[in-house]
């Protein structure tokens, strides 16, 4: 059967399944592009200095997968050529393990280079799927970018 | 007449639930809604203007939610 080689949003997916990074990488390679951007988010072992045993990721999934593939949907259309495929890891993860990966081809290096950028600086901003945080002592914490900025800010 | 809603992360430990049955006549403006659920037990941890989902896609706080909406209150998100 021959291959469908058409670029633009080839995979969205938010699951409790192991992320398959051989496999959004085979889904955007093609012989029409020159490059191909990797990003892999990972489960860090320490935030703001804490130490950090795992993080359980939540996701409101039907929305998630509309937003996400909206947003890849808005890089394709102001790049035409450009192949994505995204997957978002929920559900307790350990440190280490991958939470995100995006996988971004174009023919040429800096588009893919800039998809896969965009892609993740938006999903932080747009995407509803929440984090939190397991610690050493045994605390627990959803994690709120926009208290942390604030803090920021009010320390500046 | 009641609306459910979703909630998710630090809005469903608020609430101590995942859905919400909350009483308000449909249709009604998605600030009427968060009004109505500030007045439940939990609500008070509800920030100034909570992002609202309709339908799966992110609401306006003057938009309007009829009855059979998939409503959800969106906490500040932290995906990545």
């Amino acid at each position: 059967m021959a291959e469908v080689s058409s670029p633009g949003v080839l995979r969205i997916a938010v699951d409790v399944a192991p992320i398959d990074v051989a496999g959004v990488l085979a889904l955007v390679s093609d012989p029409s592009v020159g490059a191909v951007s990797l990003f892999l988010g990972t489960v860090r072992e320490l935030n703001d200095g804490r130490p950090v045993t795992g993080i359980d990721y939540e996701a409101y999934q039907p929305m998630a997968e509309l937003e996400l593939r909206a947003i890849a949907q808005e890089v394709c259309d102001a790049t035409p050529g450009l192949r994505i495929a995204i997957e978002h890891r929920v559900g307790p993860l350990l440190v280490g393990d991958i939470s995100v990966a995006i996988a971004a081809a174009h023919a040429h290096r800096a588009p893919a280079l800039d998809a896969a950028r965009t892609v993740i600086d938006t999903l932080k901003k747009r995407v509803p799927i929440w984090k939190q945080e397991h610690y050493v002592d045994g605390a627990r914490e959803w994690v709120d970018p926009t208290a942390a900025a604030a803090e920021r800010g009010a320390l500046q | 007449m009641s609306i459910t809603v979703l909630l998710f992360a630090s809005y469903a430990d608020a609430f101590g639930s995942r859905r919400l049955d909350v009483q308000i006549g449909a249709p009604c403006r998605v600030d009427e809604l968060v009004d109505a659920m500030r007045r439940l037990p939990g609500g008070a941890r509800l920030p100034a203007a909570p992002l609202v989902a309709v339908n799966r896609g992110f609401a306006s706080v003057g938009a309007t939610i009829n009855a059979g909406d998939e409503v959800a209150l969106i906490p500040p998100v932290a995906g990545g």
